[in-house]
């Protein structure tokens, strides 16, 4: 994908998520966080709908995966770094659980309706991310 | 039962907006925090892109208050307050998400085909949100609330 059409890709993608979150929040009445929907099911508190969460989980690996497999090919381009993969794993779990939001819940349904949790949450990611990456590239030369 | 079929759907429509808008090559997020490399600002668009559809979505909850499954709408999600815990969580998967290039929506939508790379991301995420009950505590009792 040349990088003049990615902007366009990147906005239409884009509103299928918002409109797949307007549709959890408007028929299902419930926030679409993806590090919520999982946490829910790891530490219990999310037992009275796990059926709902599964769903949801269900829709969100098994689709994109049968579309890859029927029209094409997709890469994550994921590191080799077994250390990276492992640590930033750690690292996003712990941590999207403790602010209770990711790039979805907080990001995008927070942000959306000017929470003062989501837009410190996101500009704090944001900027760590930033920070960590030129560090760990740059720097380090570790990514 | 129509609660799941909806759920499913969120979660299907989700992940294809994920894929399309190229946010589960981990090139393209880790190319939009690296400011200082060769910058790609395709997120932003991701980002305006996803938040329009719910601006318009909480301003038709704030006026209905039930979803259409019967539910009451969440209209405060998670409270008002921001204390350390969510700083320091929201820095914590700042840094993990620069390390790998994924948040855990992607990490879910790319596992068809993200190879052993992408289990393996899968399963430290899920041990890191198994260890956060008791960090927070730990958390919350070494901050001094003024």
């Amino acid at each position: 994908m040349t990088f003049e059409i990615a902007w366009l890709w990147g906005l239409i993608g884009g509103l299928l998520i918002g409109s797949a979150a307007a549709l959890y929040l408007l028929v299902n009445g419930r926030v679409m966080g993806v590090s919520g929907i999982i946490g829910g099911l790891v530490d219990g508190s999310g037992r009275d709908s796990w059926a709902e969460r599964l769903s949801f989980l269900a829709g969100l690996i098994l689709v994109p995966a049968v579309i890859v497999a029927l029209f094409g090919t997709a890469e994550t381009h994921l590191t080799g770094n077994w250390g990276a993969i492992i640590i930033g794993g750690l690292l996003v779990g712990l941590g999207t659980r403790l602010a209770n939001g990711c790039t979805s819940g907080h990001g995008v349904c927070g942000i959306s309706r000017l929470s003062l949790r989501s837009i410190v949450s996101t500009v704090f990611y944001v900027l760590a991310g930033g920070v960590v990456m030129v560090l760990a590239r740059h720097v380090l030369g570790w990514i | 039962m129509k609660r799941n079929l909806f759920s499913t759907l969120a979660g299907a429509i989700f992940g294809i907006g994920l894929l399309l808008s190229g946010m589960t090559d981990t090139t393209r997020v880790q190319g939009w925090l690296d400011v200082f490399g060769d910058w790609d600002p395709t997120l932003a668009f991701v980002m305006g892109g996803a938040i329009l559809p719910m601006v318009i979505a909480w301003r038709v909850a704030s006026r209905h208050r039930t979803a259409l499954l019967g539910r009451e709408i969440p209209l405060h999600p998670g409270g008002k307050d921001v204390d350390a815990t969510l700083v320091i969580g929201s820095t914590l998967f700042g840094a993990g998400w620069a390390i790998s290039g994924l948040c855990p929506g992607p990490a879910m939508a790319s596992l068809g085909w993200g190879g052993i790379g992408g289990l393996v991301f899968l399963l430290a995420m899920l041990a890191g949100m198994v260890a956060a009950p008791a960090a927070r505590l730990r958390l919350s009792r070494m901050v001094v609330t003024p």
